[in-house]
Parts: structure tokens; sequence; C-alpha cells
């Protein structure tokens, strides 16, 4: 493939002019932007934060147990005495990387299942979906709890719940484009002209299916967003003293009513990231598949 | 119609199947030996290698499997290692509660899911629309969880219209209940709501797309009358699967909202299973969910069969 | 003509869309009348408006879209001054409309009888009983066979032509003044496209009914309307009674766009096509002057200096072009004598022999094909065996589902044949392109009929021609560079749209790039699929100068598929017609297009819409639709449609090969004798030959 080099130069022109409709699109729905500023306001947070926080999140201080907001804890303090701006703030980090590489673990695996399977056809696909639709009919809380009990809690662990739980949506819609794609008349034509499987696949539908991708990736990550925190709400998923949001709302249950701000903000700062990645994602498919509104 | 039938049933056979492998699999992980646990760190040997043999627990697993399975299938649920009673009457008691709780749920969020989606859709891409599907959107990714105890914290705690723990006994009647059941049920509503409203909205588009949509406009039938009788008849088809898959999934997603609330349901049982460790009752209540929410499954086919003439008449 | 109110009265209609860009007038002072009883065909290309004049005249635009100026009156009712409810006791009761794709017009959950009893209810007061009645009563009255039976069905357990019907009968159940047809016969079979325009005219006559028929086939005006409009870019270019519109042709667009269709009596090698250089306007950039003048021969200064009105040249005939006078004298420009004269007719090497070619599916897949095996069976193509020879054209015709694309499709590979021998240039093929080595690859190429899906949307237009030079050509990075500069030279595209993405190009030049593709194998053989149905005429007639010329200077070899039998006329040395999977009748092109025929080809021939109101077409009608494949009528698998069936023969055995001349030959219990007997001087009789110099 000598022309390897030209091919990707000129790839990364036709993303780029392709883009430049969406973006006018983008500006056209404000709550894209909204979903946008938030997510990006918790990357910029979750990568800078740790760096910049008044406290360590372990740090406890006994005496200062359960205190109000104030000056000194702006988020008050904790049944430890730990500083809760200090854990949310850390605990962003937390959320972001599980549920993050969860997200890109199923992506990853899901698209190539579903390539295999929609390219491949035949028996290999019969089985590769019957095995998803197994997976689909168990309830996604109730397998990554049993298997967490299995397995026992820990953040990688949940990272490869995650990520496998949600491998057959991901496939399921991967499947669905390149079942499409590849009756289309184009890859046809690279059959015709002796073209591989390799480059059919990765540089004919790979392409194609990417807007989808970005799509699907996005509802996703909001999926194991909800799932990680539920998980960690449950005690099941992070342990302690991590601050993962979800155990830090799980923890704080107990607390309620003579402290409520320890469980506010935790579970505030679930909610705003959780409607952030919902706008974001709900911009993303009306960015990059106008047309389609069927394959939610 | 039949011969469909049949598959999807072989299918869901072969699913519980595999699914009962999964949950009986997961569960020989555990951490410790189950006899031990049910006997306490002071047991002697021998009283653990005895009670080893009671439970065949030193049977390979194949056949331990086959024994599991087969009881479960006979009706045979097993004993739970805690409470020492048998797990069947505990499962099926508490699946009556979260059924009500269900049902409730349901009655709140497809008929407003259904309103909201269709307004979406005929305001596409103005701000309704925007508004509706962006908080959808944002709803469905919402860790109930994180929406129970926010109610909780403005209805229960702050306006105290409803009460904050729904504990309540477990053969408690509906109408003493339904008090308790409020709170629970808008939680898991909201994320209910967020599905229904997105499938109806995406559907209706597509809809509302059609030439024939187009054509029964022009054929000047009352606008009311195009929107139900050629627009919904034809958009709502997903949204009848994704009630009757829903009623499956709600099970699963009570998990979290039971024990917010402390409500006795599945879902709180599962969850007191697994911090015990009884392995009886996780397996027992599990099998049950998945039972549930396959058999949903089939009824949201059969359902769309039903509806869509293109499956039921034929070529 | 007529002196009585006009139904339709449209005077100075502009409809203007609200864009990005600002206000769009995409129709612009146009004005039309149509009277009670008259059909007025108002013809366009894509992109003219002439949908959007349909919706406008019923006030049915998009939420951006308005009329800025201009009255619209039916029967004196002035629709502008009407609220949105009144205009929809309009709709359905005074003015109906007729779509284009019938499949995706009716409703797929709701009966058919209901379809049309809900009009019925909804203006004509019926009780739900009466519209039923009344519904089975309109589809009696399209003729359409067991109506009691199908006002039951749904949608889709009826066929195109059928539902048509259907669409025909809701539309006329109030008796409405106006009917309005937006390309009602596009996505039809050319023989149920005939059965279908004899029905409208015959409705029409009964019910006395206005109708504004609009379409982009010349063919189809000349048959059925009255009055015709050519509209371009928004404006009404043309308009008068058929014989004056179609002999006379007072504007240069009209004759630029009846210049473009072949004729069914001659071929490339006597005639080349007339294509119309450049583009449609687009609104926003419209020309000063005339709007047509950058495309226009016959343009001078003055053309462009302003526009000119649509004014009177005869009596009721309206031309927008300011040199008519000298148009009347000027005469046909139309057809062109081929410079190269008449190619020499010597039979070339064979380059592709094809033996008994079957292609079974069964009709399930994955896992399930496993128990389903032997259950029902599709016969796409069954038995079909063709040559060809070098810098020859097969065409092949046939109604859609006959097998025609399967069987290009099998020859090619993309398709594994179930059975039967493809040998190129002496050398047996495997089945499957993927068994194909590099050096047979490069023989066999294939455009394809949709120019959309046909290149990826991904990839710019340069790197789609340069892969197959890479793989198929071992050529270095240089010379592939100038290689693809030269294709793009020899399909008539500037060197910059190279870079190109396939959404920055139109239809026919994506169609330009993916027949640089093929080519840049450089085969002996090409594959046409269809590969000009989907354009406009305009751009059909340059896509086929451009195979012509291609062929000539590189010699290869087409196999010609499409439906439209005047292009395949046009582009072909040899025709095969196809019915059911199987052929029934071969030779070469002028052969095969006088009689003696096979009653399928008679009937194909008899329903070409032919642009010249003066030729007169034997009407042979074929019955019903093309049975499914699934169930093959025994005997002569034409014999349950077939007008000239001889008898019970024609159930129970197979037809004999029978043969004419040197090169046709027919496959008919028919002798040969007799059916040139019948078919008399056959079809095409009173063709004129005026512009066609052999």
């Amino acid at each position: 493939m000598e022309d390897g080099k030209n091919m990707i130069r000129q790839a990364g022109v036709s993303s780029l002019s392709k883009l430049q409709p969406a973006f006018r699109r983008l500006l056209r729905y404000p709550m894209t932007l909204i979903g946008f500023a938030i997510v990006f306001f918790f990357i910029f947070i979750a990568i800078f934060g740790p760096a910049l926080v008044p406290y360590q999140y372990t740090e406890q201080n006994l005496p200062n147990k359960l205190q109000p907001p104030s000056e000194e804890y702006i988020f008050g303090t904790d049944q430890f005495g730990r500083d809760i701006f200090s854990r949310v703030i850390v605990g962003s980090r937390d959320v972001l990387m599980v549920a993050g590489s969860g997200t890109v673990m199923a992506v990853f695996f899901g698209m190539l299942l579903g390539l295999v399977s929609g390219y491949r056809g035949g028996w290999l696909d019969e089985v590769i979906m019957r095995l998803m639709d197994v997976i689909l009919s168990i309830p996604p809380l109730l397998l990554a709890m049993v298997i967490l009990f299995s397995l026992g809690p820990s953040r990688l662990n949940v990272i490869i719940v995650v990520g496998f739980l949600y491998i057959p949506m991901v496939a399921r819609v991967v499947r669905s484009v390149v079942l499409d794609l590849k009756t289309r008349q184009f890859v046809e034509a690279a059959r015709l002209r002796g073209e591989g499987r390799f480059y059919i696949l990765f540089r004919e539908i790979l392409p194609n299916i990417m807007p989808h991708l970005a799509v699907e990736a996005s509802m996703r990550f909001s999926y194991s967003i909800f799932l990680v925190a539920s998980l960690g709400f449950l005690g099941l998923g992070v342990q302690p003293p991590s601050p993962d949001w979800g155990l830090m709302v799980g923890e704080a249950r107990t607390w309620f009513y003579q402290a409520r701000w320890v469980l506010f903000f935790p579970a505030g700062a679930i909610a705003l990231l959780v409607v952030g990645v919902g706008f974001m994602s709900d911009g993303l498919r009306r960015m990059l598949l106008p047309g389609g509104v069927s394959n939610e | 119609m039949y011969r469909y039938l049949l598959r999807r049933f072989a299918f869901i056979l072969l699913t519980l199947f595999l699914a009962s492998l999964i949950i009986f699999t997961a569960t020989q992980f555990l951490p410790g030996d189950v006899a031990q646990i049910i006997l306490g760190q002071f047991a002697t040997e021998t009283a653990v290698e005895n009670l080893r043999e009671e439970l065949g627990l030193n049977r390979p697993l194949h056949i331990q499997y086959l024994n599991w399975a087969g009881g479960f299938i006979r009706g045979d649920w097993g004993t739970s290692l805690v409470s020492r009673t048998p797990v069947r009457p505990i499962v099926l008691e508490r699946l009556g509660n979260s059924a009500m709780l269900a049902v409730m749920a349901l009655l709140i969020y497809v008929p407003l899911g259904i309103v909201l989606g269709v307004i979406a859709a005929l305001k596409r891409d103005k701000l309704p629309d925007q508004l509706i599907s962006g908080v959808s959107m944002a709803f469905v990714g919402l860790p109930e969880f994180v929406s129970g105890l926010l109610l909780i914290a403005f209805l229960a705690i702050g306006l105290t219209w409803f009460p904050a723990n729904s504990s309540i006994n477990p053969d408690t009647t509906f109408r003493e209940a339904f008090p308790y059941l409020v709170l629970p049920a808008i939680t898991v509503s909201l994320t209910g709501l967020g599905y229904i409203t997105r499938m109806t909205r995406s559907g209706t588009i597509d809809v509302l797309r059609m030439d024939y949509v187009r054509a029964a406009d022009l054929k000047g039938l009352p606008a009311w009358q195009v929107l139900i009788r050629h627009v919904l008849r034809n958009s709502l088809l997903p949204t009848v699967t994704v009630v009757a898959m829903g009623i499956g999934w709600l099970l699963g997603g009570l998990i979290v909202t039971e024990t917010v609330y402390g409500y006795p349901g599945l879902g709180r049982l599962i969850v007191y299973g697994i911090q015990r460790q009884d392995l009886p009752l996780i397996q027992a209540s599990s099998m049950i969910i998945v039972a549930i929410y396959t058999f949903s499954n089939l009824v949201a086919d059969i359902l769309y069969g039903l509806l869509n003439p293109r499956i039921r008449v034929g070529e | 003509m007529n002196e009585q109110t006009p139904v339709l009265d449209v005077e100075d209609m502009t409809v203007t869309y609200r864009t990005e860009k600002g206000p769009l007038d995409t129709v612009r002072k146009v004005n039309f009348k149509i009277c009670a009883g008259e059909i007025y065909g108002l013809v366009g290309e894509s992109g003219s408006g002439k949908t959007t004049l349909a919706h406008a005249v019923v006030r049915y635009l998009p939420a951006n879209g308005f009329l800025r100026s201009g009255r619209i009156l039916l029967s004196g009712t002035d629709l502008m001054s009407l609220s949105k409810m009144e205009m929809r006791e309009i709709w359905g009761s005074r003015i109906s409309m007729v779509h284009q794709d019938p499949s995706s017009s009716i409703n797929p959950a709701i009966q058919i009888g209901e379809q049309i009893a809900e009009v019925a209810r909804a203006h004509l007061g019926f009780s739900r009983k009466e519209a039923r009645v009344k519904a089975i009563e309109m589809l009696n009255k399209v003729h359409m066979p067991d109506p009691e039976a199908v006002a039951r069905r749904y949608a889709h357990q009826l066929s195109g032509g059928m539902l048509q019907r259907v669409l025909i009968a809701t539309a006329l159940t109030t008796n409405p003044e106006l009917l309005i047809m937006d390309e009602p016969t596009t996505a039809l079979d050319v023989t149920t496209e005939a059965v279908i325009l004899d029905l409208i005219k015959d409705l029409m006559e009964e019910y006395n009914t206005a109708v504004l028929y609009i379409t982009h086939n010349l063919g189809v005006v000349a048959r059925i309307s009255n009055q015709v409009g050519v509209l371009y870019a928004g404006e009404i270019m043309e308009e008068g009674s058929i014989a004056q519109v179609f002999k006379n042709k007072l504007h240069p667009y009209t004759r630029g766009l009846l210049g473009c269709v072949p004729r069914v009596d001659a071929n490339k090698k006597d005639v080349s096509l007339k294509a119309i250089p450049g583009y449609i306007p687009r609104p926003d950039n419209l020309p000063r002057g005339c709007i047509f003048a950058p495309r226009c021969e016959l343009v001078e200064k003055a053309c462009t200096v302003e526009r000119p009105p649509l004014a009177k040249a005869e009596e009721g005939h309206l031309t927008a072009c300011r040199r008519f006078e000298e148009l009347k004298k000027i005469g046909d420009v139309v057809a062109d004598t081929r410079a190269g004269g008449t190619k020499e007719d010597k039979l070339g090497n064979l380059v592709l022999e094809a033996r008994n070619i079957k292609k079974y599916f069964t009709a399930a897949g994955g896992l399930s094909a496993f128990w389903q095996r032997g259950r029902s069976v599709i016969k796409a193509v069954d038995d079909i065996s063709i040559r060809m020879r070098r810098s020859f054209t097969m065409g092949i015709v046939g109604e859609s589902g006959c097998g025609k694309t399967t069987l290009a499709r099998c020859l090619i590979g993309l398709e594994e044949a179930t059975s039967g021998e493809i040998e190129l240039e002496g050398e047996l093929l495997p089945y499957s392109v993927a068994k194909r080595p590099p050096e047979i690859l490069k023989k066999m190429q294939m455009v394809f009929q949709n120019p959309d899906a046909s290149l990826n949307p991904q990839h710019p237009a340069g790197s789609s021609v340069a892969r197959p030079l890479i793989l198929l050509r071992n050529l270095s990075r240089k010379e592939v560079g100038d290689k693809v500069k030269e294709l793009f030279q020899a399909v008539n595209l500037p060197e910059e749209f190279i870079e190109r993405l396939p959404h920055e190009l139109s239809g026919g030049e994506k169609q330009r790039v993916a027949i640089a593709r093929a080519f840049a194998a450089d085969p002996a053989l090409m594959i046409c699929d269809e590969p000009i149905s989907s354009l406009d005429v305009s751009v059909q007639a340059s896509l086929m100068n451009l195979l012509v010329d291609l062929q000539e200077s590189r010699e290869t070899s087409y196999l010609f598929i499409s439906h439209d039998l005047a292009a395949v006329r046009h582009l072909s040395d040899w025709i095969a017609v196809v019915y059911l999977g199987r052929l029934w009748e071969i030779g070469s092109a002028e052969d095969v297009f006088v009689p003696p025929y096979h009653p399928y080809t008679e009937a194909l021939l008899s329903a070409i819409p032919i642009p010249d109101p003066d030729v007169k077409q034997e009407t042979i009608r074929l019955k019903g639709s093309v049975p499914s494949t699934m169930d093959i009528p025994s005997g002569c698998r034409f014999h349950t449609r077939c007008p000239r069936k001889i008898g019970a023969i024609c159930e129970q055995q197979e037809p004999p090969w029978q043969q004419h001349g040197n090169y046709h030959q027919i496959r008919c219990h028919i002798p040969i004798e007799e059916l040139l007997e019948k078919q008399g001087e056959g079809l095409l009789k009173k063709m004129p030959v005026e512009g066609v110099i052999n």
C-alpha cells in the first residue's frame, strides 16, 4: 500500500470538510453546546483538579467531622472529617477513568465483533449475535453485580465488567451499519478490483461507521457512568476510601438527616456530569447523523 | 408466524440455559468455602466436611449444576443460608412487591413518555424538542439513587408530602402501600420516561417523513385523524416493544431504587443476598429476574408481530 | 381551445424558500390554465421545481416555503385566501393528488379498502358501510381484479402497478375537479406504465377531470397529455398543445431535451445523441438574461442582457425564446450524424462465453438455511447462455425481477452462480470474485446503477480511480497520478475533481468517476447495470455518448442492462430479451426491433413511451405482473400473460428455439412465418425519418 500516507492525508481532508457543516449544525443547538461545556469542564477538573485541591482526599480530621460548607471546607466535611470538595474533585478523575475505560473497551470490542459479524455473515454472525442476545437478556446491573460478586470488587474489575456488558449493544449497532454498507456498490467495486478483506473492512467500511460509532460511544459513556455510579452506591464497585461519587453517596446515606451536604455534592456532581453527557450525546447524534434517527 | 414463535421460544430456552450457566459459574468463584461460611470460623473440620457432603459440594461441578438447575425447574429453589428457610416463598413474596412498584411506574412513565415523544417529534429541532430530547437523554443516564435521593430531599424531607422510607411490611396490601410507592415509582419512572420519549420521538419522526403521511394529509383528512390513524399507529410500534421489554427491564432497574427507599422487593433481596453471600438466594432471585426479562422480550416480539400486518399477514 | 372557465388558473406564481443564504425563488412567475377534461403535462428535469410547483398549487409547502406572489384559482375560488382548515376541506374533495412511489404512499398498517373509504367518509359524509361499498366500487373502476379481496389486503401484498391503481381509485373517489399526478408511473416497469397510462386516459375522459401531470419523461407526456409546459429552473420555457411543442419545438431547451432521447429506430452507428452542455442553474445563481442562455447553442449577445418573457409564437403556443422566428426556419437540430460513419460489422474475437448459467436462491439465510434447505427456491436465473465479442455491446432487457441483474452479477462473480460455465477469453472462471486472480479481475469491470452508493463517501474521487491502477496494473506512484489525470480527461471531468469528495459531485459526475474507475483496469468486458437510469435525460445522453466513445477508442465490450428499451436500442449491437430467468429472444438490435418478435418483446416494444405524437404504436398490453420466481409457470413461462397464446401447448411444453435469418432466434411455439404475418410491418411503423442521416 504505497499510497497509504496519501490516503491518510486525504482522509483527514475528508473528515475536516465534513465536519464544517456539522459544526455549523452544532451552533444551532444550544443544548449541545451546554453539554460539551459540561463534559470539557469535568475533563479539565479531572486533569488539573487533583493537583490543586486544598486537602488530601484521604486526609481524616475527626474533630472536624460533618462540618457544613464553610470558607475552610467549601463543600463541608464528611463523617471522617475529610474535605468533600477535595474528594469530589479527585473523584471526577475516578469516574471519568473507570467509565471512560469501560466505554473504550466496549466500543473497541463491540466494533470488532460487529464488523466481523456483519461482514462475514453466515453461521459466525448467527453465533456471535445469539451470544450477544443472551448477554442482553440479563439486566446489566444484575449481571454486573453477580460478576463482581465472584470476581471481587476492584477498580479494574469494574472496568472489565462495564466494558463486557456494553459490548453487545455496540456490536449490534455496528453490525447493522455494516450490513447496510457491505451491499453498497463501492464495496462491491472494491471486491471487483481484488481488495483484501482488511482493506475493505478498515478502509472502505470503517470510515463510514465512524459517525455512528461516535454517537454510540457517547451513549455508552452515559450508561457506563450510570453503571459505575450505581455499583459504587451499592458498595459493589470501587471500594473505600476511594472518592468514587457513587460510593460517597452510598456512605453518606447514613448521615443524610444530619448533614445533607455530604450527600448533596457528590450526587450533584453525578447529576451534572450525566446531564452534560446526555446533552452532548444527543447533540452528537444531531450533528453526525442528521438524517438517521432510527438507530437508537 | 407460528414457526417464528417456535424459533423464538427455542431461543428463550437457550438463553435461560446460558444465563443459568453464567449465574451458576459466577457464584462458584466465591471467596471462601460455603460450608465454612455457614458454620462460621470456629466450626470443626469434620462439621464443615459433613456439611459439604450434605450440600453436595464435593461432587463435580457439572453434577452440582444439574442438581441445582433440576431443582430450580421442579420448584425446589434451595434453602437460604442465612435464614435457614426455603428460598421460594421469600422470592415470590418479594416479586409481588416489585411487580406492584413496576406496574405503578409503568402507568406513570408510558403515557407521559409517549406524549412528550410525540411533541418532540412534531416540534423537531425546535426548542421544545431540544429540551425534551436533551433532558430525556440525561434522565436515561441519571442513576436512580441520585434522582431518588434528590426526590427524598425535596418531597419527603423538605415538603413532607410522602414518606422517605418505604420499608413496608412484606404483606401490606396495595392500598396501604400506596403512599410508600409514590416516590420509588417516580424515581424509576424518570429513567423509563427517557427511554419511551426517545423511542417515540425517533419512531414518530421516521413515520412523519413517510409518503403515506403526506398522502393522508392531501386526502384532506382532519389533522388529528392523520396523526392518530396514520402516524401514531405506525410510529408507536417500536414503543410498544420497549414498553413490553420495560417490564423486564424495570425489575432489573428496581435494584437501586428499592435499596434507596428500603422497599422490600426482589432487587433489594438480591443486594441483601450478595452482602450476606447467601448463594441460593442470589441464584434463585437472579434466575427469576432473567426469566421474566426474557419472557417480556418474547411478549414484546409477539405484540410487535400482532400489530404489524407485514409480519401478521405475511407476504 | 376551451372557452369555459378553467378549473385551475395559476397566475404569476412565485414560490420562495427561506434558506440560510436568504430567500430563494425556486419557481418564478409561472402562469398556466387547465380546463376540465384536459391533461396538462408539465415536463422538467430534476431541479426544475416541478414538484415544488405542484405542492405550491395545493398550498402544501414545507415550513420554510411560501408563495411570494401570484394567484391560484380553482374554478374561481381563490386558494390563497383560504385558511389551513379550509384547505384541508379542499384536499381530497376538490383536488386530489397521486405521488410517485405507490408502495410508500399507502399506509402499511391499514387495509387498502379502508384507505379509500376514509376519503369517502371525510368528504362525502358516508357511513362506514357506505364508504366500504364505495371503496370496492372505486377498485372496480380501476379494473382491479377481485376488488373485495384486495380491499382487505395490505400494501405489502400488492404489486407496484396494483398499488398505483389503488392510489388512482382513492384520488377519484370524490370526483375531484383537479387531479395532480407527480411522476405516477416513474417507479413502475415500462409494461405496467403503459397499462396505467391507458387507465388514466380512459378515466379522465369518463370523469372529465382536469389533470396536472408532472413527469420528466417526454415520451409519457406525448402519450398522455393534450397540453404541455416545459419547465426549466423554475420557469416555463415553452407551452402549447402536444403537436405544437413536439413538432415545432420553438425553444432550444425543448429541442435539446428531445435530442437527448435515443430513437428506437437508429443506434450509435447512425447517430450520436445531442447532449445539452452545462448544468441547470441554481436559483441562487441565475444568469441575468435568458436562464437557458449559458447552455444554448443559439445564444447571442441580446439573450444575455434581458430575460425574455413567455410570449406568443403562434395561436396557443408560447415560448420564452427571443429567436423563435429563426427556430421555425432552422428546423431540426436534433440528431447528429456520426462523425466516424458506420462502423464495419465484422465479428471480433470471442471475449466471454457463458453457458447454462443458473442462479437459485433459498428464501432464508443464516443458520435457518440449514433446516429450510430445498424449501422455497427462487430461480432468479435459470439456464441462460450468452456470448460476447470484442468491441461489441450486448443489451439485456426485461421487466424488473426478470433476472437480468442477477445474471450480470453472476458473470462478474459478485453472486456465485449455482451452475454453468463462464469462460473469459478462453479461460474457465471460478464463480466467486474472491477466487479470481487479479489478471482476470482486470479483464472484467462493472459500472453500477446508483451513483450515490457507487463511490465511497469518505474517499476523494481520485483515490477511487487510483486503487484499481495500483492493484490491477502495478503502476508506480507517479504513473498512477498521471493515469488518474488521463482517465479524468477521458471521462470529460476537470482535473480539480480528483481531490473532490463524492458529496461535492452531481449524480452525472459521480457516474463519470465510476466509469473512470471501471476503465482504470482497462477491461476487455464491462458490465453496465442500469448505469444511466437514475439520471436526467440530458445527463443520460452525454453518458451514453461517453460510453460509445470509450468503446470505440478502447475496444471494450459492454454488457448493457436496462429497462429503457430506447437506450438499449441506441447502444447495443445485440439484444437479449429475458423473462423469468430465461432468454426468449436474441438477435442483432435491428432484428429484435422489427418483426418477427417474440410476443413478450412485442409487448415491451409497444409499451415504450416515444416522444413523438405522430408515432402510433400498437397497443399490446400485458395482463398482471411478473409471476413470482418461486412459482414459475409450466410450459412456456410467459403463457400466463401472453397476448398471443395459442392453446394448451403453451401451458404444457417448453417452446423451441426458432431461427430467423442468421443471428436472430426466438423461443416460441408460434412458427416464425405466422409471427411475421400477425405482426405485419411492426409496431413502430410510422416513424418519421427526418434528421436521421444514414
